[in-house]
């Protein structure tokens, strides 16, 4: 997907600004790879809070609403797409009182420390609790780093070339049962390539893997 | 609103799972006019589960629309009775499905039976160890059958579902390479086991070495391109990964949609109703006997389905609940341990040992559901527990379930949860672990049982079905121990580093453990302490059986699929052979 086609539907250029401060620093570029940002994460959130994920439009949403046990799971009233619009500004508004600056101008170090405080609960926040904010933040992160680009993360796959997955399997794996610790190194495929027509089909319907070459396998 | 009254028909089946499809073709076979309500939408799988559409981690880890829609239905929890059971928002511990097919459209595949000894959990327990081994408030019991009766039914199911395996004891003669510890069975599986990848023979030598007996596990995703019985076709599994969780593209994962519906919807006295939401079974006045049930459409629009036959088939959530919801049995009561609806309910205990190495290449993602090695030697009773505090086992396995990145990637202890060193160690270490992991029993106490929530409600106004569960002290002791065992055959495989995890503290809904909910509508031979006799059949109202996990008097070690679809075989017999003769009790 290219950069102009990317319309986003539910984010605020605010909140766009935070997320890909925030998702960089849990997900950061270095020496292996682009970062959550460069993947396209703050926009896969988009996306998802677009859906009918966003609105927990499959969840249970009739109240009463106690706050129940931490074994009883997610009983907060609010949807993502609240959690999402409450926390940001709210995290700003902490990033202003004590850094005199809001969250994507901060430095990394401190950046860190604001997700930290988020993460442990030590940060509270006025209308939710920054824990609940914080491991929706991660989960999507790593969901908008490793899902399927179709999505609009995991650009350019990304996630996958990160950790060496091959996506959308070949019809050979049958064949390799008894090559053991052999390395599987594969361009990887996505459910996007395919319907875009970039790889070839087999007669099952999936794609033929092109091998790395040996310097790009060796890379990790 | 009144309902509309449609023509009687000779049997209802509510629900279109591995049980109602196996009821429905039997009865409809045996010449009945059939009618399967179910409460989810048709699914076509060479239009719903196209390829690629199923190689979507996102969707089918996370947001499926295979799974059960919980704005319009769910369960409340709580850990113990001094709680206040909320309900389950969000899908998390279980996934139980929603759909033409059920929950087995995304089951992963292991098709192990049940040991002989798990049918008779308590008569065994006390005869080897005494009464004093069975823990304060533990209500698991003997089935009220025994493995040899349903060794014939297990053996029609393997070939029905196109079970790959290895025989470890046939009739009686223990076999090389397979499980010495399970019950003999009358002949091979139907199709080979499935090669060991890199992972397993890791597993298996260490296994040996240390003089166990590993062995594949049985799958039913096909390890060769199989017929079955019904004359259906299923391809072979390509090990694409994409499996537990997920709907099968290659037409490999047996489930309803590849086993039996094709020819059933061929048959003209055999009628599916997709979207057909069953609120009840209705009883005669003296409520000894069914007279149909009532279902809402897609539109909410009310129907009664007269029939002389009701066949629960539903998850074992909604069998408990059609039963409380429509006054079938005695609703049970954990203070007086009295009544049967609802007791005894139960899970699925676990742990794992981690393994992380530095020159290793899995190739993880190659592989699907069940494909795994395991050992059965700390299994049920296969081991002596004098002194020890606890009853009941694990398998210990090493699966190649094809590990999907959102879902899979484990990093070594002491790695923080995200930034640079998050990633530079999920990068190294995707590829490089493997996890020894036990899949345990869970017995059956009076504290954990299933009623009616006082407070939630359903789209349709109903109550929702509560669940009181926490693990028992047995279950913790268990996992803790085997823990151990598995420990030293991680130890044996030379990893750089470990991180052991047990069944420990209180049971939590919200990660993902497995969708093996049992019991609440348990079969047996007393009627005080059963909800259904040995055929399923209802004590209270003999036109009603209750088939499916719900009828599992407490959990076993090994995964209840396959013996569901057993118990399916097993009562469609007997409603043809015996029912049908001379309707009424048989028992």
């Amino acid at each position: 997907m290219t950069e102009e086609a990317r319309a986003f539907g539910y984010l605020t250029q605010p909140e766009i600004r935070f997320l890909d401060a925030a998702v960089e620093r849990l997900i950061p570029a270095d020496e292996l790879g682009p970062g959550a940002k460069e993947a396209g994460v703050t926009y896969f959130i988009d996306q998802q809070l677009a859906s009918v994920w966003g609105s927990h439009g499959r969840n249970y949403r009739a109240g009463p609403w106690p706050e129940g046990t931490p074994q009883q799971g997610f009983q907060s009233r609010l949807t993502p797409r609240e959690i999402y619009r409450a926390a940001i500004r709210e995290v700003n508004v902490h990033c202003l009182k004590r850094f005199q600056k809001v969250f994507e101008y901060l430095a990394p170090r401190e950046q860190d420390e604001v997700l930290e405080g988020l993460e442990s609960g030590a940060i509270e926040l006025p209308s939710l609790s920054s824990k609940l904010f914080f491991a929706l933040l991660l989960r999507n992160a790593m969901e908008g780093y490793f899902a399927d680009p179709i999505y609009g993360g995991n650009r350019d796959k990304a996630g996958w070339r990160l950790i060496g997955f091959p996506g959308v399997p070949a019809s050979n794996y049958n064949d390799l049962i008894d090559e053991h610790n052999v390395p599987y190194r594969v361009e990887p495929v996505s459910i996007l390539d395919i319907q875009q027509g970039k790889v070839k089909l087999d007669s099952q319907g999936l794609p033929k893997h092109v091998k790395l070459k040996d310097e790009e396998r060796n890379a990790r | 609103m009144s309902a509309t009254r449609l023509k009687p028909v000779d049997a209802v089946v509510v629900g279109t799972g591995i049980v109602g499809s196996i009821l429905s073709k039997e009865l409809a076979d045996a010449g009945l006019k059939v009618v399967a309500l179910e409460r989810g939408r048709m699914i076509d799988p060479q239009h719903d589960f196209a390829s690629p559409s199923t190689y979507d981690e996102l969707k089918y880890d996370r947001h499926s629309d295979i799974f059960q829609d919980l704005s319009r239905e769910t369960i409340t929890f709580r850990n113990n009775a001094r709680e206040t059971a909320l309900p389950m928002r969000e899908m998390g511990s279980f996934k139980p499905g929603e759909a033409v097919g059920g929950t087995s459209l995304h089951w992963g595949t292991h098709a192990r039976r049940l040991l002989p000894w798990d049918f008779e959990t308590r008569s065994r327990t006390v005869e080897r160890y005494g009464k004093s081994r069975m823990p304060a408030g533990c209500t698991s019991q003997d089935w009220g059958l025994t493995y040899d009766e349903l060794e014939p039914y297990y053996d029609q199911f393997e070939h029905l579902y196109g079970v790959g395996g290895k025989a470890g004891n046939l009739n009686g003669e223990i076999q090389p390479g397979g499980n010495p510890f399970e019950g003999p069975r009358s002949r091979e599986f139907p199709n080979p086991p499935s090669p060991m990848t890199y992972a397993g023979t890791m597993f298996a030598n260490a296994c040996r070495e240390l003089g166990y007996h590993p062995h594949v596990n049985p799958v039913a995703a096909q390890t060769q391109a199989y017929v079955n019985p019904y004359k259906l076709m299923l391809g072979q599994c390509i090990r694409g990964g994409f499996c537990s969780s997920h709907a099968c593209s290659m037409g490999a994962k047996a489930n309803p949609l590849t086993t039996v519906m094709p020819a059933l919807l061929k048959q003209a006295n055999f009628e599916l109703r997709p979207l057909s939401n069953v609120v009840k079974v209705n009883l005669d006045s003296d409520r000894k006997r069914a007279t149909g049930v009532t279902y809402l459409d897609a539109s909410g629009r009310e129907f009664e389905q007269p029939a002389d036959l009701a066949i629960l088939a539903a998850y074992t959530f909604n069998n408990v609940r059609l039963m409380l919801l429509s006054g079938i049995g005695r609703p049970y009561d954990p203070d007086a341990n009295r009544g049967v609806v609802g007791r005894n309910y139960s899970y699925q205990s676990a742990g794992g040992v981690t393994c992380f190495f530095e020159e290793k290449a899995f190739n993880p993602f190659m592989g699907g559901g069940a494909r795994g090695t395991a050992i059965d030697e700390y299994n049920g009773d296969n081991f002596d527990h004098s002194g020890l505090d606890f009853f009941g086992g694990a398998y210990v396995a090493v699966a190649s379930g094809g590990a999907m990145p959102i879902r899979s990637i484990r990093v070594p202890p002491g790695t923080p949860r995200w930034g640079a060193e998050w990633k530079r160690a999920a990068a190294r270490y995707y590829q490089r672990n493997l996890t020894v992991r036990l899949h345990g029993a869970c017995q059956s106490y009076r504290q954990n049982h299933l009623d009616l929530d006082p407070t939630y409600r359903d789209a349709n106004g109903l109550p929702l079905l509560r669940m009181t569960f926490d693990w028992g002290d047995n279950e913790r002791s268990a996992s803790a121990w085997i823990l151990g065992k598995a420990e030293e055959i991680a130890r044996a495989m030379n990893p750089s580093r470990m991180h052991a995890q047990p069944t420990a503290g209180h049971y939590d809904i919200v990660p993902y453990q497995s969708t093996h909910n049992m019991g609440g509508a348990v079969m047996g031979a007393d009627p005080a302490t059963s909800a259904v006799n040995k055929y399923l059949q209802s004590w209270d109202v003999s036109n009603v059986f209750v088939i499916g996990g719900s009828a599992f008097p407490q959990n076993s070690a090994n995964p209840p699929t396959a013996t569901i679809g057993t118990l399916a075989c097993w009562a469609a017999d007997a409603i043809k052979d015996q029912y049908l003769k001379r309707p009424g009790a048989l028992v």
